[in-house]
């Protein structure tokens, strides 16, 4: 009863919650970095240092008029966002924090579980994300967000590809599909698979930025370009929870690269026993830190790089990443085999 | 008892979207009730200890076939609202009259094979690997490598020919 | 107790209401859904008697029936995309080119 029912559902809520306001402070640090890469401060007044920018912004969102265009599909138009918040919201469900720990004597695991097919289900969750952004653009029943969503739904479609491409490799590094033995299987052959597979690591942090609709990737949804992109019709709370979800998804790539190409919850030199002074740090704060530098390079990425031109971005997605990740599989496939 | 509920929730879920695929007016409706038919046949699969199947279910027609319907959906209703009138319903008596000889078919096997008993029989070969993914892997690349090859290859030729059939200049 | 009887029959009522959809509606890519229920229940059964016989050639069947459902999907859209630009329609009635 209580490890059945009462741990996972406390494991639920503590990383629901985390996600949540990970999102909604995500917000805050984007708009801090972008501002210090740009010689200025950034969000100053509300609260010490704009802390609480984003209480000012959800409170702001929240009081917003809820405008439904006159002739969209009502259902559609309402479900649209929730379908786009979901699946990042449900990977968490398979994104080890860290191994099993003891608190208070109970042996308790630092992910919510451990499917055998971990990585798969964060690939198809990924996948029937798409929905919320076709259904956005055409519930809106006007133009330009029905041109956006086609053009951001393409751009994911194609980059998934080449992403899941790059996963592939790292199974066949690890042998197996669950997060937990990805990990285990770095701990066991002492490096991170980025240094092994630094190809594949390179593929799936451009691949990653495009499937977040993030900068430099990110023309769907540019103020500048489509008037605002699929979202442009929505208001209110449902623009949040577009936003928050494209935040979340920002989180989830961050967090599935760590755990795939740094080592997850693994400390630096994880079997040098010199550096035993480093556990002091409790696992999961190593997997935090990880996951933060990522976040920290997107949004560097996006103060730095110019915008990618739609046809600019296929040709690379399907031209460029793809036949490279299938040469990085083919020869992780080869080496395997010559090594074994 | 728990795996009886399960089922009969899952099933009720699955043959009420499923109706509600073929009676709707609104083809993007439509197209979404099989989104959410698709989920729950993953689920099903789910529930008969096929994980690896269900994720595929998800990642390829949940996520990749039905994308591409809604695509196609969306570009034909572009210039016209969706259908007004109704169908007159073509072929109906034929339709219901070989639904009834299928169920019917169906009954009597049914019937016959409870008169069976009901045993896991030895077919299973032995496989060296655990697990269902390992598994399923392990027969895809041993004995059955060639209609792999083969169905690799379908999907090449028919990607080649959708992208022929759909361009507009060739 | 749910035997592969109860899957059998589930499999087939979804067979049923996919022949259905195919003879009853006039929509060509609501023809192409119901074609695609078909092949769902068809894979449902494969899976149920896998799970019983304790053998994963059903499932190994049923993911060659998935990636033929996914080929023969591209080309049928690709088609009816054809036809729509010549034609403007999606009314299955009225794909009568080759009627003489």
């Amino acid at each position: 009863m209580m490890d059945n029912f009462v741990i996972p559902l406390v494991k639920i809520l503590v990383v629901l919650n985390a996600t949540l306001v990970g999102v909604t402070y995500m917000v805050l640090l984007e708009r801090k970095v972008i501002a210090w890469a740009q010689s200025r401060l950034g969000p100053m007044r509300v609260g010490p240092y704009g802390v609480l920018q984003p209480v000012a912004d959800a409170v702001k969102l929240m009081i917003k008029e809820d405008i439904t265009p006159v002739r969209a599909d009502k259902w559609v138009f309402t479900i649209a966002p929730i379908i786009s918040m979901v699946p990042a919201l449900i990977v968490y469900a398979v994104i080890p924090f860290g191994p099993t720990v003891s608190i208070f004597g109970h042996p308790v695991a630092l992910y919510v579980t451990d499917v055998n097919i971990g990585l798969l289900y964060v690939v198809s969750v990924a996948s029937v994300g798409v929905y919320g952004i076709i259904l956005a653009g055409y519930a809106s029943n006007s133009k330009y967000p029905l041109l956006a969503s086609l053009r951001a739904s393409a751009q994911l479609i194609s980059y998934e590809v080449a992403v899941t491409l790059t996963l592939v490799s790292v199974i066949m590094m690890a042998g197996s599909l669950s997060m937990v033995s990805i990990v285990n299987a770095q701990y066991n052959a002492n490096v991170w698979f980025a240094f092994v597979q630094p190809l594949a690591f390179g593929i799936f942090v451009i691949g990653g930025l495009a499937e977040t609709n993030r900068a430099p990737f990110d023309m769907p949804e540019a103020e500048q370009e489509l008037t605002g992109g699929f979202h442009t019709e929505y208001s209110g709370m449902r623009f949040a929870l577009f936003f928050l979800a494209e935040y979340a998804n920002m989180i989830v790539v961050s967090s599935v690269a760590t755990t795939l190409f740094l080592g997850g919850w693994l400390r630096p030199f994880p079997n040098v026993a010199a550096l035993h002074f480093l556990d002091l740090i409790p696992s999961w704060t190593w997997f935090l830190i990880k996951s933060f530098l990522f976040l920290y390079f997107f949004i560097w990425i996006r103060a730095t790089l110019p915008r990618y031109r739609y046809d600019q971005l296929m040709r690379l997605g399907w031209k460029v990443l793809i036949p490279l990740a299938i040469a990085n599989l083919v020869v992780t496939g080869i080496v395997k085999v010559l090594l074994h | 008892m728990g795996q009886a509920i399960a089922f009969y929730t899952l099933a009720a879920f699955i043959l009420g979207f499923a109706v509600l695929v073929v009676t709707t007016k609104d083809t993007v409706h439509s197209v979404l009730f099989l989104v959410l038919d698709f989920l729950f046949v993953a689920a099903l699969y789910v529930l008969l200890h096929a994980p690896f199947l269900a994720a595929i279910q998800v990642l390829v027609y949940a996520g990749g076939i039905v994308v591409l319907y809604l695509f196609v959906v969306m570009l034909v209703n572009l210039k016209r609202p969706p259908e007004a009138h109704s169908d007159t319903h073509r072929r109906t008596k034929l339709g219901f009259g070989l639904a009834a000889a299928v169920l019917a078919e169906v009954a009597a096997i049914a019937a016959y094979g409870s008169s069976l008993p009901a045993t896991p029989s030895a077919v299973g070969a032995a496989m060296p690997v655990a697990g269902n993914t390992e598994q399923v892997g392990w027969m895809l690349y041993t004995s059955y490598l060639i209609p792999f090859e083969i169905a690799s290859m379908l999907l090449l030729v028919a990607m080649i020919g959708a992208i022929v059939l759909a361009k507009r200049e060739l | 107790m749910i035997t592969p009887t109860h899957y059998m029959l589930l499999s087939a009522a979804l067979f049923i209401i996919g022949v259905i959809g195919v003879m009853v509606r006039r929509n060509i890519i609501i023809i192409f859904m119901s074609i695609e229920l078909i092949l769902n229940a068809v894979n449902i059964n494969l899976v149920a008697y896998s799970s019983q016989l304790q053998n994963t050639i059903g499932q190994v069947f049923a993911i060659f029936v998935i990636a033929v459902a996914a080929a023969e999907a591209a080309v049928g859209l690709g088609i009816i995309l054809a036809f729509y630009r010549n034609k403007e329609t999606v009314n299955i009635d009225e794909m009568n080119l080759m009627r003489w």
